[in-house]
């Protein structure tokens, strides 16, 4: 029995140098297959008496197993490193850019146009839409802008002929809304508009929202609510804000809105005009059919522009449709 | 509306500074947009007296002159023309501080000392002239402090007043608003009518009573024209915007900004027989005091002696029958014109007066007659002379009717979403001149002003109660809400799927004018004529445009004139149309691409997006919106003639995808091939909602074919052809190769084709699926003229 502790001394330094899977098949075959030289140690066996064979066996045993846990051992050691060699092998610069489509982005107009339609579409307003060349009944007279009025001046209209022009503001979809329905009304018009000025602070085309909400018992209170927790929704601050009187044909009382923007060297609030509101003129409701005394209604109107500048800062309203890639990819 | 401080509060007082007073008339509507210090920040600047002016001994410009502060006499150096013995002007003395920062100091100027500097107006920020020293008036206190003497410490506030509001264009209407805020009784300067001193009348025929229900007259004798304006008279008139010109004009512009009634001045001499106030012929010619020579309409009302016009009414005055120095004997006009006729005419005529400003916005038309005992009283102060009798020519028919408005308590508390006690209802109306005639049961009976022609309706008054009780004051409100939820349509998709699409298709959103240039336009578009605007703000932007590409195309040129060279844009918007009279507004989508089709890359390289990459794209957003389109071989003058698709959905006509014409490309000044589509919105908006049907349990079955077929044989043929002929069965049908080349000879192409059958409900035998391929083939040779390729 001398003879298989060196065996298993021999099976062990095999196993030791095996450098292969191959290699290490061939020794577990060469001590444990059936005529492995372990295996055929049991041979001997049958010279023992009864008495030494099972502690003979017992060794023989100990003796396969011990060559096996080496060989199973080794063979764990081998596939580790041949794995590793393999990943090695598949390993990238992970830091390389990847590739694909680049991704493209909304115009920040239309960034901001979605927003405010969110915030209204949330408050069950519906989004409607009108004819850019616009009529002078809708644009002026329904909105009780007689052809005489001083406010006419100040909308510096494109004409195509005396009765038809590029619509100065969205109110005329209010007017077309109110006409194709019955009230109450929920309702804003987001859009291009046109007037004839183009300097620093004007482009002759813009977008403006213009939202109406006609109901049976309605307020300045409640239109005061409405403005405002758009606004903090808007700029997601809890800003400052405040009602201007002023004055619109369409509207009465009509306010202009201004929220707080930063201080005055002096430390006083500055405040920056950003909406005109107030509650339906009776004669809008009487130029589309609808009993003033039984409804009300407001009317808000505001520069998707001016909110977007303020909103990121832009400070050239120009550069909104010169549509330079430089500046539009900011806003992706 | 520009107006001094101080001259505002000569009428009403408040204890508040002054940014108070500005903040409270924003908040009333009024909005301040600027103010600005009447004069400029100096100090040590007092009224000094020359007593002897002497030549320089060694300057032939300046002079060496001896002024006294009243206490000691002083040597002061001065180059002005006018400095001479005896004349009061600002002096500043040593240790001085003028605007800008600049010290007096002790100085010599060519070896004669000086102590001090006289000053012009310029130098003290009081206005432009700077041609001589500012002349002060002869009994101006020696001594006194200028800012005290000149009340400089005031500051002129700029109003911008809405169109409604024309009671607030003078002192008058602010005072009144501001005593409204404040609660303070508003104290209007006195004046009595003057007496008659000769019975001169002018002869006054108004022809349209309509635009002028009220006109008066009055002759002024003798005056003396030579005089000058008064300094405080000038100050006011500086301080509220207005130059001095002479006192005739600088009264009537006085009255106009204290009042609120624009007055004019004629030359008696020039007035031939008397005055007519007429519509103009439409051969008449008049030369306006600004020089300019107008051609009259018969739109116009004119002021007209019995030969020619003499004035546009309520606008200006004529050049020939303007005061003048030698005047001696003025026709003075105090009118009520109406605004409906008179609206539009200044600006017809390329002007805006002050005159003109306020007869459109609306004058109080019982303002007249104050008006003119106002002006008549402060003229013969300045001017002398003696006023003949006031000649009245009125059409009461034609004045503005009396308005009286009832306004319902509740309907004042349900708009404005508060009750408002009565007694505070009742102070406001009142202290803005409206006077409560009756208590009603539920409400106020109440008579406008006739300097409030705004005011008409209860709304109007309800805006009134608000207003000056203040929009800030009144409560905040959730409304109420009757609206049920809306139904929402799924097969309709937003825009927005469509946006955001395309961003992440990699393409930028741009929006581009409506209007565009015509020349591109008619580069891209030749077939449809765009609607021209009347009025184009520039000839690049004068037409409507009739499709997107026409912004689109200029926003390629301008990014790649920016060193951009991959652009890919979209827009959507309406383009315009004349269909017969009607104006078709459509909403588009419109795309281009030019550049790779990839950023740039280290794997990529720089392939230059082709048309199937945006075909590909197309057909992927077909695919979102739930919709087939078929692209069909078609032509477009703007597009390559072999790279046109016209898309159809349904055999309607949805849109053009396709590249752009080399040589349109090339006067467009772009590089690289350009890609474009345009869509109507509206067409492929509308999808389908998916309709559930059973998977089939059984295997697919694939086979493929090459054919050598005509390459003028378009794919969308072989594939109808091959469908037509693969049964009920046929699940999808793919090309999976195209080459064309020698080996298959010119004018050829190879097609390498998938066909996948697949049964519902049984595994398809190999005869079935044998003979259905092979009836494909057989109708590919037989209807396109294909050959098996071996």
């Amino acid at each position: 029995m001398e003879n298989l502790e060196q065996l298993v001394q021999d099976g062990l330094a095999a196993v030791e140098n095996a450098d292969s899977l191959q290699a290490l098949d061939q020794i577990r075959v060469e001590y444990l297959g059936k005529k492995g030289v372990i295996t055929q140690q049991a041979k001997t066996l049958g010279k023992l008496s009864a008495e030494e064979r099972p502690a003979a066996g017992q060794k023989i045993n100990e003796a396969k197993g011990q060559v096996e846990q080496a060989i199973n051992a080794r063979r764990a050691d081998l596939e580790r490193v041949a794995i590793e060699q393999k990943l090695a092998s598949e390993s990238i610069d992970v830091t390389l850019p990847g590739r694909g489509q680049d991704l493209g982005g909304l115009h920040p107009v239309t960034r901001t146009l979605q927003r405010i339609e969110q915030f209204f579409a949330r408050a069950g307003y519906t989004v409607e839409q009108g004819p850019e060349i616009e009529d002078d009944y809708h644009n002026f007279e329904a909105l009780n802008i007689p052809g005489h009025h001083p406010a006419r001046a100040m909308h510096d209209t494109f004409y195509f002929n005396p009765g038809t022009l590029l619509r100065t503001h969205t109110s005329p979809v209010q007017i077309r809304t109110m006409e194709a329905g019955k009230p109450p009304f929920r309702m804003i018009c987001p859009g291009r508009v046109y007037r004839c000025d183009s300097d620093m602070t004007h482009t002759p085309m813009f977008h403006q929202v213009e939202g109406l909400l006609v109901e049976k018992n309605v307020s300045f209170a409640d239109l005061k609510s409405t403005v405002e927790e758009f606004l903090r929704v808007f700029f997601e601050r809890d800003l400052k804000v405040r009602f201007r009187p002023s004055y619109f044909p369409f509207t009465e009382p009509s306010a202009e809105v201004d929220i707080e923007w930063g201080r005055e060297a002096d430390g006083s609030i500055k405040w920056l005009e950003v909406m005109g509101c107030g509650m339906v003129h009776p004669k809008v409701f009487e130029y589309c059919g609808i009993d003033a005394e039984e409804y009300r209604g407001f009317a808000f109107g505001l520069g998707v522009e001016r909110l977007a500048m303020l909103r990121y800062g832009v400070n050239d309203l120009r550069m909104f449709f010169e549509n330079d890639l430089r500046f539009l990819r900011q806003f992706r | 509306m520009k107006f001094s401080e101080q001259w505002l509060r000569e009428w009403v007082n408040p204890e508040i500074g002054t940014q108070e007073l500005m903040d409270q008339v924003t908040m009333a509507g009024l909005e301040v947009d600027g103010f600005e210090p009447v004069a400029g920040d100096f100090s040590g600047v007092i009224v000094g007296e020359v007593l002897k002016v002497e030549p320089h001994p060694d300057a032939d410009k300046l002079r060496v002159c001896q002024v006294t502060d009243g206490l000691q006499t002083i040597q002061v150096v001065c180059g002005a023309p006018n400095v001479r013995d005896g004349l009061k002007v600002p002096f500043a003395v040593v240790g001085a501080v003028l605007p800008g920062d600049f010290k007096i100091k002790k100085a010599k100027l060519r070896g004669q000392p000086s102590e001090g500097m006289l000053c012009a107006e310029a130098e003290l920020g009081l206005s432009d002239a700077s041609d001589g020293l500012m002349e002060l008036p002869s009994d101006a206190p020696t001594g006194q402090d200028l800012r005290e003497y000149l009340q400089l410490n005031d500051v002129t506030i700029d109003v911008d007043l809405t169109p409604n509001r024309s009671d607030c264009l003078s002192i008058k209407g602010i005072a009144r608003e501001v005593g409204v805020l404040n609660s303070l009784v508003v104290e209007a300067p006195e004046f009595t009518a003057v007496e008659a001193q000769h019975s001169e009348v002018p002869d006054i025929r108004v022809e349209d009573p309509a635009g002028c229900p009220r006109y008066l007259g009055r002759v002024l004798r003798n005056v003396n024209l030579q005089a000058e304006t008064p300094l405080w008279m000038r100050e006011k008139l500086r301080r509220c915007g207005i130059r001095s010109i002479d006192p005739a004009v600088d009264v009537t512009n006085y009255v106009m900004l204290e009042l609120g009634q624009p007055m004019h001045a004629f030359d008696r001499e020039e007035i031939k027989g008397g005055i007519v106030v007429r519509m103009a012929r439409a051969d008449e010619k008049l030369v306006l005091l600004d020089g300019q020579e107008v051609q009259l309409t018969d739109q116009t009302l004119v002021i007209a002696d019995h030969e020619k016009p003499v004035a546009i009414a309520g606008v200006m005055g004529g050049e020939h029958s303007g005061v003048s120095e030698k005047t001696r004997d003025l026709v003075l006009e105090s009118a009520y014109f109406d605004p409906i006729t008179l609206a539009g005419k200044a600006r017809h005529y390329g002007l805006h007066t002050d005159a003109s400003h306020r007869f459109e916005r609306g004058v109080d038309f019982k303002l007249a007659r104050d008006a003119m005992e106002r002006a008549t009283r402060l003229l013969m102060d300045i001017v002398g002379g003696e006023p003949g009798e006031i000649v009245e020519v009125l059409s009461s028919d034609c004045l503005p009717d009396d308005v009286v408005v009832d306004l319902r308590s509740d309907r004042l508390a349900s708009v404005l979403g508060l009750e408002i006690d009565r007694t505070t209802v009742e102070e406001i109306l009142t202290r803005l001149g409206l006077h409560i005639d009756k208590l009603l049961k539920n409400g106020w009976r109440v008579s406008v002003p006739s300097y409030r022609p705004d005011i008409s309706i209860e709304e109007d008054l309800i805006e009134e109660v608000g207003r000056i009780f203040g929009y800030n004051n009144l409560p905040v409100t959730e409304p109420e809400g009757s609206l049920g939820l809306r139904p929402e349509e799924e097969a309709k998709r937003p825009v927005s799927l469509i946006r955001n699409f395309f961003v992440d298709q990699g393409y930028q959103e741009a929006i581009t004018y409506s209007f565009v240039d015509p020349k591109v336009q008619e580069l891209v578009d030749p077939k449809r004529d765009g609607i021209a605007l009347a009025n184009p703000i520039s000839s690049d932007l004068s037409v409507m445009r009739t499709t997107l590409w026409s912004g689109l195309l200029k926003t390629v040129a301008y990014n790649q004139n920016r060193q951009q060279s991959r652009i890919r844009l979209f827009e959507t918007g309406l383009r315009f149309e004349k269909d017969d009279q009607r104006i078709d507004q459509q909403p588009m989508l419109a795309g281009v691409v030019v550049g790779g089709q990839y950023p740039e890359n280290w794997v990529n390289g720089r392939r230059a997006a082709d048309f199937f990459d945006v075909k590909g794209e197309l057909e992927s957003l077909f695919r979102v919106l739930g919709i087939e389109v078929q692209f069909v071989s078609g032509s477009h003058p703007a597009l390559h003639p072999g790279q046109t698709a016209e898309l159809m959905r349904d055999g309607e006509h949805v849109g053009w995808l396709g590249t752009l014409h080399p040589q349109v490309q090339k006067k467009l000044e772009l590089n690289g091939t350009v890609l474009m589509f345009e869509l109507f919105l509206d067409s492929i908006a509308t999808g389908y909602v998916p309709n559930f049907k059973e998977i089939s349990k059984f295997p697919e079955v694939r086979r493929d074919l090459a054919i050598i077929i005509g390459s003028d044989v378009a794919f969308a043929d072989v594939e109808r052809v091959a469908r037509k002929h693969a049964g009920e069965c046929l699940t999808d049908l793919r090309a999976f190769d195209v080459y064309e080349g020698e080996s298959i000879g010119e004018g050829n192409r190879s097609l390498a084709l998938s066909l996948f059958w697949q049964h519902p409900k049984r595994t398809l035998n190999e005869d079935e699926v044998h003979s259905l391929f092979n009836g494909v083939i057989d109708a590919l040779k037989q209807e396109l003229g294909a050959t098996l390729r071996s």
